[in-house]
């Protein structure tokens, strides 16, 4: 678990939270140094404030996602409208506003490393996708498309049942694990970047469709 | 077509210039050309009235002379001869060949033995107006008017008529009349007329044009300047007028653009200040919830072992959670008043069933209700009341209205209510708590302001929710509106335009005061 915090007491405090859930935390209070400590560490798990001092965490996200598809929850003090948008679309997979509570905290983490876990062999398709879930892969033809686990839960969730429309709060409580209503950004933004991965034409989208005032679909033809 | 007109003059200067001095000129010139018409004219014809009474004076004064040479030895008797030497007599006057007809007729008493008569050219007898001949007849002098002459075989013309008597004996005389076309004199007058009346339309026309040309000169700086201010008004703040000279143009053009200028700066100013607040509401934002956040989490962790606490430690560890909460609240709010103040809160509309929101927010608050003994019951209208609004913020002011309710319901019931118009949504929140009196109506909305400071703040309301309420509905263009009576409970009624900043109905689809429910 990587911590990149510029507040001192803000990390220790992080850090006892975290190891009191058994969990491991390195931590890092400048933006410019985030990914070497990241490439260092290899976390199962980034978390990251967004003011940084040297390179701010947007920046920063986007340093980490460029490299790989780890769970990456920003920590964001602001609850403007861009600020959030900009932070999801650099490429985090949730993000939690200050003050938190540690119970929540603990709770986004959870969902997000829930993933890598629960895996029983299943193969499911869609259109000319090969998604293999035990495996975490998704491939068309013998080319591999990199997901992160988030979009990949996302795909295998809206795959599962193509007959069923998602509202964007039934995906939140799905593929986030948020119990009461949050954001719905969060899934706008990351059905943007699913589909910019796997779309033959991300403007009109073929796999992942959008069913106007309700939500998000995959496409049924192929059961 | 009218209606054209009546547009183009009332949105177009230059047109309005040149129609106005298009009919001033019209009448000015239309008055000195007539003026100058009617003096020719009779120039004109009163030197040929004298001119024709001399000639016919001679003829006469010729014919009276055959009278008297014929009347040695008694009065001449009347015989044809005699009418035709008459008739060369009078015509003596003639030089041109016929530029005047002679009349003679007979003029005696009806008793007498009739004259012969004679005539020039076949003229009527009728060109002599009845009432000339009775004059002449009865008081045998010179009298002459404007007639017209007509003729058997040709057009009539208009004339002069000259008459006189001729008395041949008692009781017998003869009537002379020369009558003098106007030939000549009528085909100068129509050339005099002809040439004033084209004169006249090419003045007015000319005039019009001029009048178009400066016209135009003079608008189009002042319609440049209109579209100027214009684009200055949507937002282009460096648009600017060009100035040309020094004349009254250029001074408009001088001072809109120093207008413009100052305008410029204060609103960069205004902007700059907005921006600034902003900036400082945002780190105010951050500082404050790091600190916070940390805060908070060492609470959690101290709370979860408030078991394993002597007593006295217990109690403050729940004070510091539940205080936590409140300041969390407390800060959020804060920083929402004050983005509302930077003119920083935007909305985000969606179209949305108010009526969905209502049941989710109800319940949501359905708990905390009943832990004070409250029930909520919902009415809502049978139709769907979709309007474009933005959810979150509509929550959070049912979520304030009702745990304002809650809070001061006295455990009472709760009563809420959502019907919809074409225009208009409204909501509205009743309880039966102590209710508010005119003083607390005017101050409900107010921060920080409490209903009874005396009361216990068991909800650990901040004070700020009604106004972050009144905030939002205002963001919309909605209103937000109080009843209340002491004893009674109060009744808060939103009211928000189908689409958020429309111009809302002053009525409301729910009446504001419960007693006149009867009418719905």
């Amino acid at each position: 678990m990587l911590v990149v915090d510029d507040d001192p007491a803000l990390s220790e405090m992080l850090g006892i939270v975290l190891q009191g859930d058994g969990f491991e935390p390195f931590f890092v209070a400048d933006g410019s140094r985030a990914l070497e400590a990241f490439r260092h560490t290899r976390p199962d798990l980034v978390l990251l404030d967004v003011m940084l001092p040297g390179k701010d965490g947007i920046e920063v996200c986007r340093a980490i996602r460029a490299e790989s598809g780890v769970p990456i929850v920003m920590l964001t003090a602001k609850t403007d409208t861009v600020d959030v948008v900009l932070g999801l679309e650099s490429g985090a997979d949730d993000y939690v506003v200050k003050p938190f509570k540690a119970k929540e905290l603990i709770a986004r983490i959870r969902t997000r490393l829930r993933r890598l876990e629960d895996a029983k062999p299943e193969v499911l398709h869609l259109g000319d996708l090969t998604i293999d879930v035990a495996g975490h892969t998704v491939r068309r033809g013998d080319k591999t498309i990199d997901l992160t686990p988030l979009e990949f839960d996302l795909l295998v969730c809206l795959t599962r049942k193509p007959w069923q429309v998602f509202s964007r709060e039934v995906l939140l409580q799905e593929v986030w694990g948020y119990r009461h209503p949050a954001d719905t950004r969060l899934v706008n933004v990351h059905v943007q970047r699913l589909r910019s991965k796997i779309e033959h034409d991300p403007e009109n989208p073929e796999l992942v469709l959008t069913v106007r005032g309700v939500g998000y679909k995959a496409c049924d033809d192929t059961g | 077509m009218f209606t054209a007109l009546v547009n183009r003059w009332r949105h177009s200067l230059a047109f309005r210039v040149v129609a106005s001095t298009l009919v001033a000129a019209t009448l000015v010139v239309g008055v000195s050309l007539g003026l100058l018409l009617i003096r020719v004219t009779n120039g004109l014809v009163d030197a040929n009235t004298s001119k024709s009474i001399a000639e016919a004076n001679v003829g006469l004064a010729a014919a009276q002379q055959v009278v008297l040479q014929s009347s040695e030895g008694g009065p001449p008797t009347p015989s044809e001869g005699l009418a035709d030497a008459l008739m060369s007599a009078l015509l003596t006057g003639s030089e041109a060949g016929s530029a005047f007809e002679v009349l003679l007729l007979d003029g005696s008493g009806p008793a007498i033995a009739e004259l012969p008569e004679r005539g020039t050219n076949l003229v009527q007898v009728s060109s002599v107006p009845v009432q000339m001949r009775a004059e002449v007849q009865l008081e045998g002098q010179e009298v002459w008017t404007y007639t017209t002459v007509r003729y058997v075989d040709s057009p009539d013309q208009p004339g002069l008529v000259v008459g006189a008597l001729l008395p041949l004996g008692a009781d017998v005389a003869y009537e002379v009349y020369y009558l003098f076309p106007y030939g000549e004199l009528q085909g100068t007058l129509d050339l005099v007329r002809s040439t004033a009346w084209l004169a006249g339309v090419l003045l007015v026309g000319l005039l019009a044009l001029i009048m178009l040309l400066i016209a135009r000169h003079v608008v189009l700086p002042v319609r440049q300047a209109a579209r100027a201010a214009e684009l200055l008004r949507a937002g282009h703040l460096e648009q600017r007028l060009p100035v040309r000279g020094e004349d009254d143009l250029a001074a408009l053009a001088l001072a809109f653009n120093d207008m413009a200028a100052s305008l410029q700066t204060q609103i960069r100013q205004l902007e700059n200040l907005s921006r600034l607040q902003q900036r400082f509401v945002s780190d105010v934002s951050h500082e404050l919830r790091t600190p916070l956040t940390t805060v908070r989490m060492a609470s959690d962790i101290i709370f979860e072992q408030r078991d394993h606490m002597p007593a006295q430690l217990r109690r403050s560890s729940e004070l510091l959670h539940d205080q936590l909460d409140r300041f969390e609240q407390l800060l959020g709010e804060l920083l929402e008043i004050s983005r509302f103040d930077a003119g920083a809160a935007h909305l985000e509309t969606e179209s949305v069933d108010v009526r969905d929101l209502v049941e989710d927010v109800v319940a949501a608050t359905q708990p905390l209700a009943e832990s004070r003994g409250s029930s909520i019951g919902v009415e809502l209208s049978p139709e769907p009341c979709v309007a474009a609004v933005d959810p979150r913020r509509i929550e959070r002011i049912l979520r304030n209205l009702l745990s304002n309710a809650i809070e001061h319901g006295e455990g009472q019931p709760i009563e809420v209510r959502v019907a919809g118009t074409e225009e208009a949504i409204a909501i509205s929140v009743r309880d039966h708590g102590h209710g508010l009196d005119d003083a607390d109506l005017d101050r409900v909305f107010d921060r920080f302001w409490r209903a009874d400071p005396a009361r216990a703040r068991t909800l650990g309301g901040t004070g700020l929710g009604l106004s972050i309420a009144m905030e939002d509905t205002r963001l919309h263009g909605g209103r937000l509106s109080v009843w209340g009576r002491p004893g009674q409970g109060a009744l808060f009624r939103l009211t928000l335009p189908r689409v958020a900043g429309q111009t809302l109905p002053p009525a409301s689809p729910l009446p504001l005061d419960p007693s006149t429910e009867v009418q719905l």
